[in-house]
């Protein structure tokens, strides 16, 4: 007999199998992933998106905690519909600073990718308190309790720090004052000046119409109004964007 | 591939197998399917055609990294940008027209009308619905758009404004801005003050219980109230104060929510739509919230 | 290469030097687990970390006991092969355990989305808290175990050799329950990395690396001690399943912590390369633990249940590496019209459409292997449920590629056609055809000629077959519907439905869609009373159905 390659040589030694699994499942994901880090159109140009103040992140750690994204996608697909009931298609450098990312895969609640300011804190309010009673169509699950805890934020420096390790640019000074900057962002008529100059266009406010007490509320408020308001659309034009 | 050229051979089926055995299990020779085969080889070269018309492989260039583009030069972002420029183009005529004309004018057109109530209609789902209710009905605190009853006025003028500037939207400087103290939690009434002035709203539209509490709150009411609300309670559309002598509430109309009003004010928010929709769908919403039933 | 069992110098059970250090590892890791609780950040990290501590204890205790146990009894009597069977009974418990749990959470789940007012306003128990608990206790929990369970018994027999190691097959078995519990009351106390079938955090993370590490090497010393020349066609999927989801779980899962004492970590990598790790992972999460680690589990209890030879060895052999080598590459295809580049969209959409035919192999393979012996349909209510669990396998891998043509995708994507499409692979596929392994095991494993009742079984596969027919079928027409409705468009060329209209009409199907669920559950609710009754031994009266039993012709143990 002729002497031929058998598959019979593998299937006689583990190690063997083992490493030509390993070497044909490791492929397909290098060639596809490594290149999103290479090619520079990958992330658009785009002038405005910053990283989340200590009070966004803090909300947007409160969405992911409630599990938020299993309901609403935060990614507006380049299709006609979409872009027509949510506004312009979300870029990949509106969560270039997103770790992790939040683009969701089912939508039971609408898109959220541009809802900042679409409502006002107290339909916010009302709605996580008790979703149907503004919207009666609603399958949303009430979140009362937000408002009504306060919010722990005595480890944000860590969660910038740790963030920072990650690639945000959060330098030594706005983890030193990242408490700071979200007392400042939630309360009436703090001194603002620092934390607009670190976090441009944060709005401060109290969000969830209780002054005293700097909620879980206050926190998921402020992230959810920001959300898709960072890039000036209209300083752009469609070609801007190819990847 | 069996190992040895005689094999067993499975006398269900005739056909050989390989030879081995794990605990009973044996398995037969065949040859894979033909058509199982061939479909797979049609997959594979319908790949490589795809893969020659679409942007597909990342490489190394000599400007650096970079992907085939593909001989269509497809772009999904283009695509969209075409289809969405297509759909202006098709409706330019009158969305044009809607956007620049004057609302009279608008609402005097009939074709025009069918558009801008199609354009309202859609927007005013997505957009107003979660406030103002999907049938624009309103809720508590927020305000039913149907009826003839308007804080801020119901001409298409007032509407238009209302819709680009919001109400309270701080982000707006044109916003309409007016707020009522919160005249219990800033101490400018006292609780038994607060209750006589509730007991006037009240008479104001023939529910008081208690004459002698309704006649002092009607003199605080004088003092405090008639600046925006009317000397007889009938309202102030330029400051958005509601009429407080009919029937419609937006906060309530018992005891308790009047005395809430007052105690702590109320100051509802509507965001400006200005910056987020188009002029076009602007007047398009105000000519359908106008034609709802309640405009003047 | 066959190696010998294990020769008797010590009475086996009792600590050897690698159980010593196995001690002492569990000790070092309760102490510094103490720790961890002492300066624990937040209160899941502290409540996780006792449970570690414990865990870690009784691990220890359990090693003590066990040693002591065995010097009582002292050595066995040598046999050709003695099996470890043991584990693979604690596994079957496992997943029924485990299955009933996360097939009544998607009961409630499914009911939240019909009516809201089941949330309950609470944090604990809400949708967006449940759903991770729901997909991770059946993939994870029930399936995983499935798999472990069925791997660890497969490998042995199809190798004639004893689960290689003493304490390690029950260190991934404990190890991989305390797993699950940790992430389970992890999502309900809001722990949770947000990365769908990925949610456990870091610390979890790591401890079910070190299990899946020892769980491959469990595996590969087997299958080193075989008394078979060749590897079984079951174990290539097993060992293909195993190793491929330890890459993907190291690289999915890389994240910073914000303190080593703190329960909430930040993935490594951002927005549109997270995405596509994310599902990289997700989608082969998929492909080598819902269908490789499945498809080994076929290949032996399909050809071992019909008594039927496997149908085609050439077709085995190219369908495992071009199913392996395909199935990485197809992840883009949950990132259609994304911010993800259109290159890797096109890729991720053709290779999954050149996955189709590697996919439908299986299924040949599994479904020819019955020729020969269709009659068995009729007359085994457990290889009807094998083989309709095939009959799914290949309904949704039709389906899979043609959601990953774009032009599907832009409706289907988003909408409950998704999910129709992963519970016909989920209840159809994965679902039945481990019910039909622990069919066939229950009696094996505790000696009994056969089950307790063959009606049972007949009544389970009616049950949940309808089941699943109400729950696909009604999330097809609510998913396509949705998907029309939201781009659908007036006269005008306006969006013709807000996005609440939409919601609303998908209420009939939740409804239905509950109720398909409910009658899944019960068929499981019956198979678990039938297991518990072939366990103790029962057999029902005036069976209907006679089945060869196989449990006489077993080697003696
Ligand atoms: C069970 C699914 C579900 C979950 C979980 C859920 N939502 Fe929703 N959400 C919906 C639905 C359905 C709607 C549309 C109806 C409505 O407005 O309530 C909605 C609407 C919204 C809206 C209004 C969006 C718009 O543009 O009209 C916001 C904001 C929102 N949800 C935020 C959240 C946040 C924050 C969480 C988590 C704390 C959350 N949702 C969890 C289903 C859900
Ligand atoms: C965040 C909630 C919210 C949204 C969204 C919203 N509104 Fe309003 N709207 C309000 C509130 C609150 C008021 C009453 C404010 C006040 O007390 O004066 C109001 C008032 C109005 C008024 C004035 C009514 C009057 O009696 O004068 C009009 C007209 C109106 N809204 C139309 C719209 C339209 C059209 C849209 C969508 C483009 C919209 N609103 C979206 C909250 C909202
Ligand atoms: C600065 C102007 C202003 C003054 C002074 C004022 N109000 Fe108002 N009032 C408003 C406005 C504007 C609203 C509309 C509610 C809103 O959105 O804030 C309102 C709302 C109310 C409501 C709720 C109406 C409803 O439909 O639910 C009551 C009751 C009321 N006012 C009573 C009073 C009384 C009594 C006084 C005096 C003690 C008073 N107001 C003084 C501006 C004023
Ligand atoms: C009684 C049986 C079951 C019921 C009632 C049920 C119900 C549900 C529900 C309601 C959802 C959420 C869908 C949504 O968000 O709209 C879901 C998601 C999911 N379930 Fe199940 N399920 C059941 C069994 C299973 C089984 C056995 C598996 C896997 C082996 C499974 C895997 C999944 C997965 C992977 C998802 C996520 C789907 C996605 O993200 O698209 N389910 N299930
Ligand atoms: C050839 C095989 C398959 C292909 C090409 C395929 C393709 C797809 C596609 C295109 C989606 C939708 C992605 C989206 O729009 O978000 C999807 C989702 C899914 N499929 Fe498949 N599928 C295949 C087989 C299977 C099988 C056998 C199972 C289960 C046992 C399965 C489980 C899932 C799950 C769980 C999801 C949901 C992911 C999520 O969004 O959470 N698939 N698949
Ligand atoms: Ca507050
Ligand atoms: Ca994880
Ligand atoms: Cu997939």
């Amino acid at each position: 007999m002729k002497k031929k390659f058998s598959h019979a040589t593998i299937e006689k030694s583990p190690m063997l199998l083992l490493l030509l699994t390993l070497i044909v499942v490791a492929i397909g994901g290098l060639v596809e992933i490594v290149p999103t880090f290479l090619i520079k159109s990958t992330i658009e140009d785009v002038k405005g998106v910053r990283p989340y103040s200590p009070l966004e992140l803090a909300g947007r750690n409160i969405y992911i905690r409630e599990g938020c994204y299993a309901c609403h996608s935060k990614m507006i697909r380049s299709l006609r519909s979409e872009v027509e009931r949510y506004g312009h298609y979300s870029l990949a450098a509106e969560s270039k600073y997103d770790h992790p990312f939040q683009w969701g895969s089912k939508r039971t609640g609408p898109d959220l990718a541009r809802v900042g300011g679409k409502y006002s804190d107290e339909w916010h309010r009302l709605h996580m308190a008790d979703p149907r009673s503004v919207v009666p169509e609603s399958v949303m699950p009430g979140y009362p309790f937000l408002e009504t805890t306060p919010l722990n934020y005595r480890n944000i420096d860590g969660a910038l720090r740790a963030l920072s390790i990650a690639g945000v640019p959060y330098d030594a000074e706005a983890i030193g004052n990242a408490k700071a900057d979200l007392e400042a962002q939630a309360t009436p008529f703090a001194d603002t000046d620092d934390l607009m100059q670190r976090y441009p266009k944060a709005v401060a406010r109290d969000f969830d119409g209780n002054p005293a007490m700097i909620s879980e509320l206050d926190a998921l408020i402020a992230y959810l109004q920001m959300l898709g308001t960072l890039v000036d659309f209209n300083a752009y034009e469609t070609t801007d964007f190819k990847q | 591939m069996s190992d040895s050229p005689k094999n067993e051979v499975d006398d269900v089926t005739g056909v050989e197998t390989t030879g081995h055995e794990w605990d009973g299990i044996r398995e037969l020779d065949n040859p894979m399917p033909k058509w199982w085969l061939y479909t797979f080889y049609a997959c594979i070269i319908w790949s490589f055609a795809y893969w020659i018309v679409m942007p597909a492989w990342p490489y190394l260039s000599t400007e650096g990294w970079t992907y085939t583009k593909g001989v269509i030069g497809y772009d999904q972002r283009e695509v969209v940008a075409r289809e969405l420029g297509a759909v202006a183009e098709g409706r330019a005529d009158e969305m044009q027209q809607i956007a620049t004309l004057a609302l009279e004018d608008t609402a005097a057109d009939a074709t025009l009308m069918e558009v801008s109530l199609a354009a309202g209609k859609a927007a005013f789902g997505d957009n107003c619905a979660p406030c103002h209710g999907s049938g624009a009905q309103g809720s508590w605190g927020f305000p039913n758009l149907n009826d003839d009853v308007w804080l801020w006025g119901g001409t298409l003028g007032d509407i238009h404004y209302t819709l680009t500037h919001g109400i309270r939207w701080e982000a707006d400087d044109n916003t309409r801005q007016n707020v009522m103290m919160a005249y219990g939690r800033d101490g400018v009434l006292t609780r038994r003050e607060i209750a006589d002035v509730a007991e006037f709203v009240l008479a104001l539209s023939g529910r008081a219980d208690d004459a002698e509490a309704a006649t002092r709150g009607a003199e605080i009411f004088g003092e405090q109230c008639v600046t925006c609300h009317g000397a007889d309670g009938q309202g102030n559309r330029e400051l958005g104060a509601p009429n407080l002598t009919d029937a419609v509430w937006l906060y309530g109309g018992e005891r308790a929510s009047i005395i809430e009003s007052v105690s702590n004010g109320r100051s509802g928010v509507m965001p400006a739509w200005g910056g987020r929709l188009d002029a076009g769908t602007i007047n398009a919403l105000t000519l359908y919230v106008h034609s709802l039933g309640g405009g003047e | 290469m066959a190696a010998r069992g294990a020769p008797g110098h010590h009475v086996p059970g009792t600590m050897t030097t690698a159980s010593w250090g196995i001690v002492a590892s569990l000790i070092a890791g309760a102490l510094l687990f103490i720790v961890i609780a002492a300066k624990a950040q937040d209160a899941p990290m502290a409540a996780h970390a006792w449970l570690f501590t414990l865990a870690f204890v009784a691990g220890a205790l359990a090693i003590g006991q066990r040693h002591f146990n065995a010097l009582e009894r002292g050595p066995a009597a040598s046999e050709e092969v003695h099996y470890n069977d043991a584990v693979v009974k604690a596994g079957v418990i496992a997943t029924l355990f485990w299955g009933i749990a996360g097939f009544l959470v998607g009961v409630v789940i499914a009911s939240q989305l019909a009516f809201p007012a089941l949330n309950f306003d609470t944090s604990f128990i809400n949708f967006g808290r449940l759903r991770p608990l729901h997909t991770s206790a059946v993939i994870f929990a029930f399936g995983g175990n499935a798999l472990i369970a069925t791997s660890f018994y497969v490998v042995q027999r199809t190798s004639r050799a004893r689960l290689a190691g003493d304490i390690a097959p029950w260190f991934v078995f404990w190890g991989y329950q305390l797993f699950i519990v940790v992430a389970a009351t992890g999502y309900l106390m809001g722990v949770t990395q947000s990365k769908e079938y990925a949610e456990p955090e870091w610390y979890a993370d790591i401890w079910l690396t070190i299990v899946w590490v020892v769980y491959l090497l469990v595996f590969l010393a087997t299958l080193a001690r075989r008394r078979e020349p060749h590897i079984y066609v079951a174990n290539w999927f097993y060992l293909a399943f195993i190793v491929t989801i330890a890459m993907l779980h190291i690289g999915n899962n890389l994240a910073i912590p914000e303190t080593w004492t703190s329960s909430k970590s930040y993935a490594l990598f951002p927005g549109v390369q997270d995405a596509l790790i994310q599902w990289w992972y997700g989608h082969n999460a998929v492909g080598f633990f819902l269908t490789a680690g499945f498809l080994g589990m076929m290949y032996y209890f399909i050809p071992k249940r019909a008594e039927r030879p496997v149908y085609s060895y050439r077709l085995s052999i190219i369908h495992f590496w071009s199913l392996i080598f395909l199935y990485i590459w197809a992840g883009p295809h949950h990132l259609h019209f994304t911010a993800l580049p259109d290159w890797a969209q096109t890729l991720g959409m053709t290779f999954s459409i050149m996955l189709w035919m590697p996919s439908w192999g299986g299924m040949i393979n599994g479904l020819m292997t019955l020729s020969g012996a269709w009659d068995k349909l009729r007359t085994d209510p457990v290889i009807r449920m094998l083989v309709v669990s095939v009959a799914f396998y290949g309904m949704s891998t039709f389906e899979g590629p043609v959601m990953s043509i774009k032009a599907v995708n832009s409706l289907s994507h988003y909408t409950d056609w998704t999910v129709g499409h992963v519970h016909s692979g989920a209840l159809g596929w994965v679902g039945f055809v481990s019910f039909g392994a622990i069919y066939c095991l229950v009696p094996w494993l505790w000696k009994r000629e056969r089950l307790y009742s063959m009606a049972l079984v007949s009544w389970h596969f009616w049950i949940a077959t309808l089941g699943i027919v109400l729950y696909i079928t009604s999330m097809w027409v609510s998913g396509i519907l949705q998907g029309l409705m939201w781009r659908a468009y007036d006269a005008q060329g306006f969006l013709e439905y807000s996005f609440v209209e939409t919601v609303e009409a998908m209420h009939p199907f939740y409804v239905i869609r509950a109720l398909g669920g409910v009658l899944f559950l019960t068929g499981a609710l019956i198979m678990v009373y039938n297991c518990w009754m072939t366990a103790k031994g029962r057999v029902r009266e005036s069976e209907p159905l006679q089945v060869p039993s196989r449990a006489a012709a077993q080697p003696a143990e």
